[in-house]
């Protein structure tokens, strides 16, 4: 995981796009041969929907996973954010600046945390993370025996529910998000002290940057992602539920995106863009075979495969690139 | 890492090698103690011996995920594994006792199978591990699934179930040995004499800093693919122990992927690889089934439990992460 | 090495702390941990009147032919359905919630073949999985109103949070069909499902609470917290086991993995002696359950399971003091059914309760078939349909 990390942090359009083409493509021509249609208004709509879910905790996943960190929490935090909005809000338009403000502090909360337990306390974020889903799973468990509260319907009609044409608005969002940490990524100090941790965390130190902080930020920006996330689910459900983040495989689901978009996993190489590729990949094929009615199980094995395929194709492009 | 090195805390107490089983020894007699007060029967040789016989899959499990763990890597497929060899056990078996043996025979080659192919992908086509099992875990899951049409079949004869549900009865001392338990101190020897030889050096050399294993003449990617092999077939001998204490079932191994590697990183093991010993990976293990067994034995209501689990693993992750630190 | 020992345990009480701030008011429950010991306290999944109302249900006499239970109705109450009338064979869309459990391949294996028995009347069939995902199923349900369906079936993965995605379905006019879970909105057609959650829990409860003393030692085994049906059958066990004065010494989440329930059992026994009853919320660990007295050398106490084959196997094996409320998964043949009538302008009923028949020692070999798998449903319904006994095997 550790001699990968050197190469070029410079990198092209990722293939992930190639890929996502060739899959609309194809699978597009397989529908029709069947009888269906991909690109009608309700499937691009529910597609784009799908997508602006996993893509808002993906996009903060890219972010830990670029300064060589990892947040298995955010499952819980999504549920968390989902209660703690729908809950405050509790069916009045009044509250919902607050209730949001609040699940977005309640999340980064956590986010603070998985990053102290990080950096200060030296805990390998696989288990500091892992630990924080764990406590945060015992207080959802204990505390819920299924959804509660009402979310606001102003947030329910707008982000919710309403779109602009095919475009739902949730996925604006997500475009406004993955648009802000690119220009965070790209164009800030943060993102390239960020993208130095994730590469080489030594060489970072000696060139002046403060690690830790630049982590502690990443994890709660993270957090802060996933805590939107939660924001949307709840205004999607109606309300809080305490187990839509897990019941939606978030937490594997995000990485699973980032890496598929061409973040390398031992951080330092790869970003946001790149990683929303990969979430409209996964919520693509999850489309096409909606239509084909293909068997879910038999959809979690091609979903094995490609993830496995698309990060051996990056790391054989890597080689090469550092070969030539 | 150098900042934290001058504590006033006297020195020579912690001047304990890193990686070393001393902290989990320590906690397992915190928890032993715990269970003396409340429970003292449990530690009265049958119930003692029943309790390691049950504990012995993830036991397991926790050797296997030593071995990929030191040398670098992760394995988050051996739940998946675990769940795949059962429900596939029982299908073969059907409930024929004459099929026993062989079946046995073709999980073990199923498990250093699916080892090799995790091996292979992730040293030589450059993937990382935790990518390469968790698209196995995914394909293993839903393979299994598929095979078996959503509802396991068959089912598994007394011979097979034997191994993991009964014991030699009325041994002297102490009461009863499982089967389970033989198999695990016989595995566990295998183990610890595995890491001693050259091999188990390699192995930690490669995690250590596998630049230096491989200029020092350390095939890397030979003796990390060698690992997941043999957490492939710790897997197998743990599912054909949990499939004969429990029976076919799709849950069989859900989620002892992270029951394994929270085990290993409780034992003193460092994620990344390179320091640790397996006797402080099993001891782990241990640590984790008593915990849960002292949760029910105290009464800790069902719900909080990950709570509770999730504080131990923090605290005693911190408490040698700052340790190892400071050394 | 003190202080980052103290930072992590004022950070996790802080953490835990802030998570809290919005407790008091939402969540009347949070107080009493699911544990407790049959205290009366109640989740708020608990409601007085549909529980009397389920109660009640379970002595009511069903109106419809006999050995169909599926077409039975209990207390019907009819309403119009002319204006979905029209002319087939027609195409019928199903949301489904998952297949993730064997209940539910069961009971869409019933439902297929319920769909090839109409093969007249039904020209497609389209499925979709919501692969247990509230979010995915909201998805999936607009997707179907795309598909030109001429009636749409839900079956939801989740009350509260699919009850949107529904109410939107009505609104685009076609006839919507809800069963096992239900929604919280009068707009589908029909509701269909068996008498429910408290129904079961109760059935369960009272047999093993009268084969005890009062204070004896029941011990109950669930599968996850937070989930709406077992919560309702929690609840209502809940209610049985206060009345009979036994002691709950436990409520354990068993996460549906035998291995755990043997675990938890052994140390229970290990814990109090004896346990004198075993209640649980779904039958898919009642096995485990058995095994762990057994391979204790302990008798099995009074237990319900459910009506998997394997339960049902070891229950004669053993001559165990058993009963098995049921959830039947011939609910699934009902769906079908319900939309053909509604799209004949034919009156259903709503809400459509069907029976739910408890199996007990005197009908035990009736519903003892060896030849089906072990995980297989005895109360299919579905020996009947094309395809037995082989699709289900």
């Amino acid at each position: 995981m550790n001699a990968r990390s050197l190469l070029p942090a410079r990198r092209p359009v990722p293939g992930v796009f190639v890929a996502l083409a060739l899959t609309l493509a194809i699978g597009g021509t397989v529908v029709m041969i069947d009888g269906g249609q991909l690109f009608n208004q309700p499937t691009t709509v529910s597609l784009l929907h799908v997508a602006a879910g996993l893509g808002l905790v993906a996009v903060g996943q890219t972010l830990v996973i670029l300064g060589g960190s990892l947040d298995l929490s955010v499952a819980y935090v999504i549920s968390l954010s989902t209660l703690v909005a729908a809950e405050t809000m509790n069916g009045s338009d009044g509250a919902l600046l607050p209730a949001i403000g609040l699940a977005l502090t309640v999340s980064a909360g956590v986010g603070l945390l998985n990053g102290l337990l990080v950096t200060k306390l030296r805990i390998n974020a696989f288990i500091a993370t892992l630990g924080v889903g764990l406590l945060l799973k015992g207080y959802l468990d204990s505390g819920y025996d299924g959804p509660s509260g009402t979310t606001a319907p102003a947030l329910v009609q707008s982000l919710g529910y309403q779109r602009v044409g095919p475009i739902p608005l949730s996925f604006l969002l997500l475009v406004a998000v993955t648009g802000a940490a690119w220009f965070a990524l790209s164009r800030t100090r943060f993102g390239h002290h960020l993208v130095a941790v994730g590469g080489d965390p030594e060489v970072a130190r000696l060139s002046g940057v403060r690690n830790d902080r630049v982590l502690v930020t990443a994890h709660v920006l993270c957090a802060l992602c996933a805590g939107l996330a939660g924001i949307y689910l709840a205004s999607r459900l109606g309300s809080g539920a305490p187990r839509v983040g897990t019941e939606g495989l978030y937490d594997l689901e995000s990485i699973a995106a980032v890496v598929i978009g061409g973040t390398a996993l031992a951080g330092g190489r790869g970003g946001v863009i790149g990683t929303v590729g990969g979430v409209l990949l996964l919520a693509s094929i999850d489309a096409i075979f909606n239509q084909l009615e293909v068997d879910a199980f038999f959809k979690q094995v091609i979903r094995g495969a490609i993830i496995i395929a698309a990060v051996a194709i990056y790391a054989r492009r890597a080689m090469r690139k550092a070969a030539s | 890492m150098q900042t934290v090195q001058r504590r006033p805390l006297s020195p020579r107490l912690w001047r304990v090698r890193p990686g070393g089983v001393l902290p989990i020894l320590a906690i397992l007699a915190v928890l032993l103690v715990l269970v003396a007060v409340r429970q003292p029967s449990f530690l009265a040789p049958p119930s003692l011996m029943s309790f390691l016989g049950r504990s012995a899959p993830i036991i397991l499990l926790a050797a296997g995920q030593y071995f990929v763990i030191v040398s670098g890597e992760f394995d988050l497929s051996v739940g998946s594994l675990v769940t795949a060899q059962v429900v596939v056990a029982a299908r073969l078996i059907d409930n024929d006792p004459s099929r026993t043996w062989p079946v046995v025979l073709v999980l073990l080659v199923g498990g250093a199978l699916v080892g090799l192919v995790n091996g292979l992908i992730t040293t030589r086509l450059r993937v990382p591990s935790f990518i390469t099992t968790l698209g196995m875990y995914l394909i293993l899951v839903g393979a299994v699934y598929l095979w078996s049409n959503g509802a396991p079949k068959g089912g598994l004869p007394e011979q097979f179930r034997q191994f993991g549900r009964r014991a030699f009865e009325d041994v002297p001392l102490l009461g009863r040995l499982p089967y389970a338990l033989v198999v695990l101190l016989l595995l566990a020897a295998g183990a610890v004499l595995l890491m001693r030889s050259d091999f188990g050096r390699t192995l930690v050399a490669a995690g250590d800093n596998p630049r230096t294993a491989e200029l020092s003449g350390v095939r890397v990617w030979r003796v990390r693919t060698i690992a997941f092999v043999l957490s492939g077939v710790a897997a197998a001998v743990a599912a054909i122990l949990l499939g004969g204490y429990s029976g076919v079932s799709f849950q069989a191994g859900a989620g002892l992927e992270f029951g394994a590697i929270t085990a290993v990183v409780l034992g003193g093991v460092a994620l990344g690889g390179g320091r640790g010993s397996v006797v402080g990976a099993m001891l782990g293990a241990l640590t984790l089934e008593l915990l849960f067994a002292l949760m029910n034995f105290y009464g800790v209501p069902g719900a909080l439990r990950s709570t509770v689990q999730g504080a131990i693993i923090l605290l005693a992750v911190a408490v040698s992460a700052t340790r190892s630190s400071s050394r | 090495m003190r202080r980052p020992l103290a930072a992590l345990a004022a950070i996790t009480l802080l953490s835990l702390a802030g998570c809290a701030t919005d407790e008091p008011a939402a969540n009347p429950s949070g107080g009493a941990p699911a544990s407790g010991s049959g205290t009366g306290e109640q989740s708020k999944f608990f409601v007085q009147a549909e529980y009397d109302a389920e109660l009640a249900l379970l002595d009511a006499a069903p109106t419809g032919p006999a050995d169909k239970p599926w077409e039975q109705v209990l207390n019907p109450t009819m309403v119009d359905t002319t204006k979905f009338k029209k002319a087939g064979p027609y195409k019928i869309c199903f949301s489904n919630a998952a297949l993730n459990n064997p209940w539910r391949q069961v009971g869409f294996k019933t439902m297929q073949a319920e769909v090839e028995a109409q093969l007249s009347r039904i020209k497609e069939f389209v499925h979709v999985d919501a692969e247990g995902k509230d979010q995915k199923q909201i998805a999936d349900i607009n997707d179907l109103l795309g598909k030109d369906c001429d009636a749409l079936i839900v079956s939801p993965n989740t009350t509260a949070t699919l009850t949107p995605a529904v109410e939107a379905a009505c609104q685009a006019g076609l006839p919507v069909v809800v069963f096992d879970r239900g929604v919280n909105t009068r707009c589908p057609v029909t509701f269909i499902n068996p008498i429910g959650g408290y129904g079961f829990g109760h059935v369960g409860a009272e047999f093993v609470s009268q084969r005890m003393q009062p204070g004896g030692k029941v011990l109950a085994l669930r599968i996850l917290p937070g989930v709406d049906v077992l919560e309702t059958r929690w609840s209502a066990a809940k209610v049985a086991f206060d009345k009979a004065q036994v002691d709950v010494v436990g409520v354990e989440f068993t996460d549906g993995d035998p291995a755990k329930t043997k675990k938890i059992v052994d140390d229970y026994l290990q814990r109090h002696g004896t346990i004198d009853g075993v209640w649980m919320d779904a039958g898919a660990v009642a096995v485990a359950a058995v095994e762990a007295f057994q391979d204790a050398g302990k008798p099995v106490p009074p237990m319900n399971g459910e009506d998997q084959l394997d339960f049902l196997k070891i229950w004669k094996d053993n001559d165990l003091t058993a009963i098995a409320p049921t959830y039947p998964t011939y609910q699934w043949r009902t769906p079908i059914i319900a939309a053909l009538r509604i799209l004949d302008g034919q009156q259903v009923s709503n809400p459509w309760k069907l029976p739910q028949p408890t199996i007990t020692r005197e009908n035990l070999d009736s519903y003892l078939d060896p030849s089906m798998p072990p995980l297989h449903y005895a109360m299919c319904g579905c020996a009947d349909l094309p395809g037995y006994p082989q699709r289900w095997r």
